[in-house]
């Protein structure tokens, strides 16, 4: 048994064999995005209950904490992709690294916007520059470096090493950023703290944040497939098999 | 208040919870629609490029000395 | 032929860059001259009032010094770049990492340094109290070897490619973040008589393991940025 996962992980490393692999599961991956994004915000924003301290605004929680959650595990994505195109010099990890970053900066800025949108009734305040705040702000940054750097060099694969390179090294600083900034806070106890208290939510509040979780993970997934899959083509534009397909598409 | 009106209402916070679901769906939509454009771009190109390609390699097939196709 | 030992090509390859710099050595005044520049915009532009300068003179100081040493971040390998010398140093049978750290040592030495000599100019201006000036110069030699270390993986990075300072700016700007804050950190601890040991000896720390692993990082980068 153990044999045949690496052998169908190896072929999945092949551009035309990914490319017919992604493009049959990325309209099942939307589909079930749409369909569960559907569920998850009828019952967000129909069923459940208002908040009795914070009214119907603890609605925003639906999208603000999956993209948050999306953000965190796009850059982890991003971050494994890029060790394993720089280590092993896999052409796919290297377009999969490359384009979840995009996708990563998109639900990164909806977190810090929905984010700002919720803390200025909560809160008072449109931000603060706690530690969670301001990491996030530099996963954007980081994610903004890392989409510039690929886009500097001519040679793209060169770029993609150099920008899956700075990728790791944003892993490292992230964690760094987020301690640093908590012990400046502390320093300076004369800030808000700001703790949502998330211990005791509902039933009735928490079946919709999970099933929006689920559903922005597919998201991601017919996203990113949708993008390897054209960045593939671009890539390959010499082989056969992509002139086929660009043969076959003329005559639609 | 109709139900509708209480919903958009959403308590009084509206100015706040609907811009978050709109830009929501904004991005997200930029998202889905950039890398569909990107692909009818570069299977343009694509096509441009192979019909130049074949072009070249007719008007070689006319001449007596053979050329390499071009890369 | 005899292969120069590892401290002789060190100290070679410093005295070069040195020299270099040397010859070129109205670019030293620069970054020094940018950094007074925007120090004295502070008071025209927040009122001279000095209660408010006291309180914003250190961490204006090291933004200040901090901006100007990305400026002159590019320049670092830039001219060795142009005329295929990095590319030498690269085939070079000198371990890469030893060799960029000398690089960054005499970058950090002709940029940072005038920067620090007129450091406590700059917070004279902005009304810093005496006192701290010892515990601002203190972060201040600490923390711009870091931020040469860092920038030069970074500037490695974009090695040839079409740079735009804007995308070393931004690539930086996370990097930097925790060593402004404990520097600031320090000099505010300073300043309202409280311990200010503990951000310097995080900073300490910081710039060790920086010593020992950016040379590495930046040689990996540089293999990456130059292998066409």
């Amino acid at each position: 048994m153990a044999n045949w996962i690496p052998l169908w992980l190896h072929k999945l490393g092949s551009p035309p064999t990914f490319y017919r692999f992604a493009g049959t599961l990325q309209p099942w991956a939307m589909a079930l995005a749409l369909l569960l994004g559907a569920i998850a915000l009828y019952g967000g924003l129909v069923l459940a209950p208002a908040d009795y301290q914070q009214g119907d605004a603890f609605r925003i929680i639906y999208i603000h904490v999956p993209s948050a959650w999306m953000s965190m595990f796009i850059y982890a994505v991003m971050g494994v992709a890029s060790f394993i195109a720089l280590v092993w010099r896999i052409k796919l990890a290297e377009v999969v690294a490359m384009e979840s970053a995009p996708i990563g900066a998109a639900f990164t800025f909806i977190t810090l916007v929905t984010g700002s949108l919720w803390g200025k009734p909560m809160w008072g305040t449109w931000w603060t520059w706690d530690a969670r705040l301001t990491s996030e702000l530099v996963l954007l940054f980081l994610f903004l470096g890392v989409i510039g750097l690929y886009h500097a060099f001519e040679d793209r694969r060169q770029g993609a090493r150099a920008a899956a390179f700075l990728a790791i090294i944003g892993i490292i600083n992230v964690p760094i950023v987020h301690f640093s900034v908590n012990w400046w806070n502390t320093l300076h106890q004369g800030s808000t703290v700001n703790v949502f208290g998330q211990s005791k939510i509902s039933g009735a509040m928490l079946w919709p944040l999970l099933t929006m979780v689920l559903a922005t993970k597919f998201y991601y997934a017919a996203s990113l497939f949708r993008r390897v899959r054209t960045d593939l083509l671009a890539l390959e534009g010499g082989k056969d098999w992509v002139r086929k397909i660009a043969e076959e598409e003329a005559d639609r | 208040m109709s139900a509708l009106q209480h919903f958009f209402a959403m308590g009084g916070y509206a100015a706040y919870v609907w811009p978050a679901y709109a830009l929501f769906f904004i991005v997200l939509i930029a998202d889905t629609i950039a890398p569909r454009v990107r692909r009818q771009h570069v299977l343009r190109e694509l096509r441009a490029r192979l019909a130049r390609q074949q072009v070249r390699q007719g008007r070689a097939g006319s001449i007596s000395t053979p050329t390499p196709p071009s890369p | 032929m005899n292969r120069p030992g590892l401290a002789t090509a060190s100290a070679a390859m410093l005295r070069r860059d040195l020299t270099l710099a040397w010859r070129r050595r109205g670019d030293i005044a620069m970054p020094v001259l940018y950094a007074l520049i925007v120090t004295m915009l502070f008071p025209f532009a927040l009122g001279p009032e000095d209660t408010l300068l006291q309180r914003i003179a250190g961490g204006v100081v090291l933004v200040t010094v901090l901006l100007a040493m990305l400026l002159a971040l590019d320049a670092m390998f830039s001219s060795d770049i142009e005329d295929g010398s990095l590319e030498q140093l690269v085939l070079a049978p000198q371990p890469l990492a030893l060799m960029l750290g000398m690089k960054i040592l005499a970058h950090w030495i002709t940029t940072a340094l005038p920067l620090i000599v007129i450091a406590p100019l700059m917070a004279a201006m902005l009304h810093l109290p005496g006192a701290v000036i010892p515990v601002l110069l203190l972060a201040l030699l600490l923390a711009t070897p870091l931020l040469s270390l860092l920038g030069a993986v970074l500037v490695a990075l974009t090695a040839g490619t079409r740079r735009s300072g804007m995308l070393l700016a931004l690539m930086l700007l996370p990097l930097c973040v925790p060593a402004v804050i404990f520097a600031a950190g320090a000099v505010a601890a300073a300043q309202q008589g409280l311990p200010w040991l503990a951000p310097i000896a995080w900073l300490a720390a910081a710039l060790v393991l920086a010593v020992v692993l950016a040379p590495l990082a930046c040689a990996a980068a540089l293999r990456i940025a130059l292998d066409a």
